[in-house]
């Protein structure tokens, strides 16, 4: 980053490191949205993992970089492209997802669908004839430039996320691990499918602000993955997950603080590094 | 339009890039591996960007790392068939050791390295010289060439990978060599449609396709027919109107061709 020169390098002294971590105040925003879409990105990633939608969130994550070029494009704030665009996606892919006929076509909409949301986005970026730092930022993350305004949106937004899935935990959970029995059993299977990608839309239009669209995966699916190695208990797992994908934000945060590297490296590397050894664990 | 010889470049390269997707993709389809696919485009933007970032010729580092690329993700499933969760894992860190690269690059050189990158995610198929297209061609020509040898027992071992195993089709071997054979057509899409966007190529046509019959040879000549028809299509929209990217309008035409064929069933449903 540009603006490293202005600041004191590590000092290696733990105290003064975090003084200095916390003494600008975009680093303080950065580090509240971080906290908060690490929290989020946590819960909704373990359902995401044990409902074997990873394509699914890799498409939507896709779709919040088509919605974010496309409202700098038309000049409205960029947060209501995310969200707007994110939500548009999840209802596609579930309209896709309801006349599905076998594994195969299903994939390949999907696919198609986040390869079209990639074109329209680089035409839109092309079209504002946006600056290419402003292009990569989109794609891959940054962490400056983060306003109060975004973090207390971002605060909403993840509070809706949680509590819905808080309140629908129970019969998700059953319907994930068995959707046939949980239908045998009054449980509205596809009406909770369709209501968790809409919550996945959400969380994923929340997490690109910090990691980009390309690299939502990293803070939505390996520490989930990550914490489903370690273990089965859904409670267990889902605060394994919150904190392996908390730890990973704030090193993430702090690393590209002190070196001129992005952001995005350093998270999707510590979290890779935290599945690699969860794997090799058992 | 083709006295441009840019022009003229693009659409040979383009065509050549189009029937190997259309090929491959019909079989990554079929094997439900749209997902791996993926994560090999992916795979070929930290590939080029590596290869930028220690500065060795772009498409080295873009063809070795999707072959391996591919060959690793074959060998780590099962029945080599990666789960989704590994490839998602996988993909995410590549694509976070890409962003190193490129930054590495740019903070190295000058200002027109960031163009670089952008080309490498989204393609610069007006930009082709002839040499490339030569490349492109022999490529394409490789992948027909390995298609038809093992085109007979890949199909069955996609169909039914237990009673090909069973009757001595080596399966694994057959689905890492396969997945080496996506990594290379995505290594010779990316330079056409970009990292980014190759995906569209290789999943709507062949989705298409599938959609619209199920016996191997036809559906293999109506996918390799729709992506060229999408690169052709796609190509003279954006040479008519300058300010559409060319990738994106070839993506989008292949994605029309795949919503045109969805649409089809329920259409004659209502008419008759």
């Amino acid at each position: 980053m540009l603006t490293t020169s202005v600041f004191t390098g590590l000092s290696w002294n733990p105290v003064t490191d975090v003084r200095a971590l916390l003494t600008f105040p975009f680093m303080q925003h950065a580090l509240a949205a971080g906290t908060i879409v690490a929290v989020m990105a946590g819960v909704v990633g373990w359902f995401m993992v044990l409902r074997r939608q990873t394509f699914a969130g890799h498409t939507l994550s896709v779709t919040a970089f088509t919605g974010a070029s496309a409202a700098g494009l038309a000049g409205i704030p960029v947060i209501a492209g995310y969200f707007g665009v994110c939500s548009l996606g999840a209802l596609a892919l579930a309209a896709a997802a309801g006349t599905r006929r076998g594994l195969s076509t299903e994939s390949a909409a999907t696919g198609s669908v986040g390869a079209l949301a990639l074109a329209l986005g680089y035409l839109f970026v092309s079209l504002y004839h946006g600056l290419l730092n402003g292009l990569s930022s989109l794609l891959f993350g940054t962490f400056l430039g983060i306003t109060s305004t975004q973090v207390l949106v971002l605060l909403a937004v993840a509070a809706l996320t949680v509590a819905l899935v808080a309140l629908a935990a129970r019969p998700l959970l059953f319907a994930s691990v068995d959707p046939d029995i949980a239908r045998a059993g009054g449980v509205p299977v596809q009406l909770l499918g369709f209501g968790f990608l809409l919550v996945l839309g959400l969380s994923v239009a929340e997490t690109s602000q910090i990691t980009g669209a390309l690299l939502v995966f990293a803070l939505l699916v390996m520490p989930a993955a990550a914490a489903q190695r370690l273990t089965a208990r859904p409670f267990l797992g889902v605060v394994l997950s919150v904190s392996i994908a908390l730890t990973v934000t704030w090193l993430g945060l702090a690393l590209a603080y002190f070196s001129i590297y992005p952001v995005g490296f350093y998270v999707t590397s510590l979290s890779f590094a935290v599945y690699v050894l969860a794997r090799l664990r058992r | 339009m083709l006295a441009q010889e840019f022009m003229r470049n693009a659409l040979i390269a383009g065509s050549a890039v189009g029937i190997a997707c259309g090929l491959v993709g019909w079989f990554v389809v079929l094997r439900a591996q749209v997902f791996a696919g993926d994560a090999l485009s992916h795979l070929a933007f930290t590939g080029a960007m590596a290869a930028a970032a220690i500065g060795i010729d772009l498409r080295a580092g873009l063809f070795a790392v999707t072959i391996l690329g591919g060959v690793v993700l074959g060998t780590l499933g099962d029945r080599a068939r990666a789960d989704d969760v590994a490839i998602g894992t996988l993909f995410a860190w590549t694509l976070g050791l890409g962003v190193l690269f490129l930054s590495i690059f740019t903070t190295n050189g000058s200002a027109s390295n960031g163009a670089a990158g952008v080309r490498v995610l989204f393609g610069s198929i007006f930009g082709l010289s002839a040499a490339d297209v030569r490349t492109a061609v022999a490529l394409a020509a490789v992948v027909l060439v390995v298609l038809a040898a093992i085109g007979r027992p890949l199909l069955f071992s996609s169909l039914d990978s237990a009673v090909a195993g069973v009757q001595g089709v080596p399966v694994r071997t057959l689905g890492i060599v396969f997945l080496g054979l996506v990594g290379l057509v995505a290594a010779e899409a990316t330079q056409a449609v970009g990292a980014l966007l190759l995906l569209g190529l290789v999943a709507a046509p062949a989705g298409a396709a599938h959609r619209l019959t199920t016996r191997p040879r036809a559906g293999l000549g109506l996918s390799a027919l729709f992506a060229l028809a999408s690169v052709w299509i796609g190509l003279s929209l954006a040479y008519a109107f300058p300010t559409l990217p060319p990738s994106t309008m070839v993506i989008s035409t292949a994605v029309a061709i795949y919503a045109a064929a969805m649409s089809l069933r329920p259409v004659r449903r209502l008419l008759g």
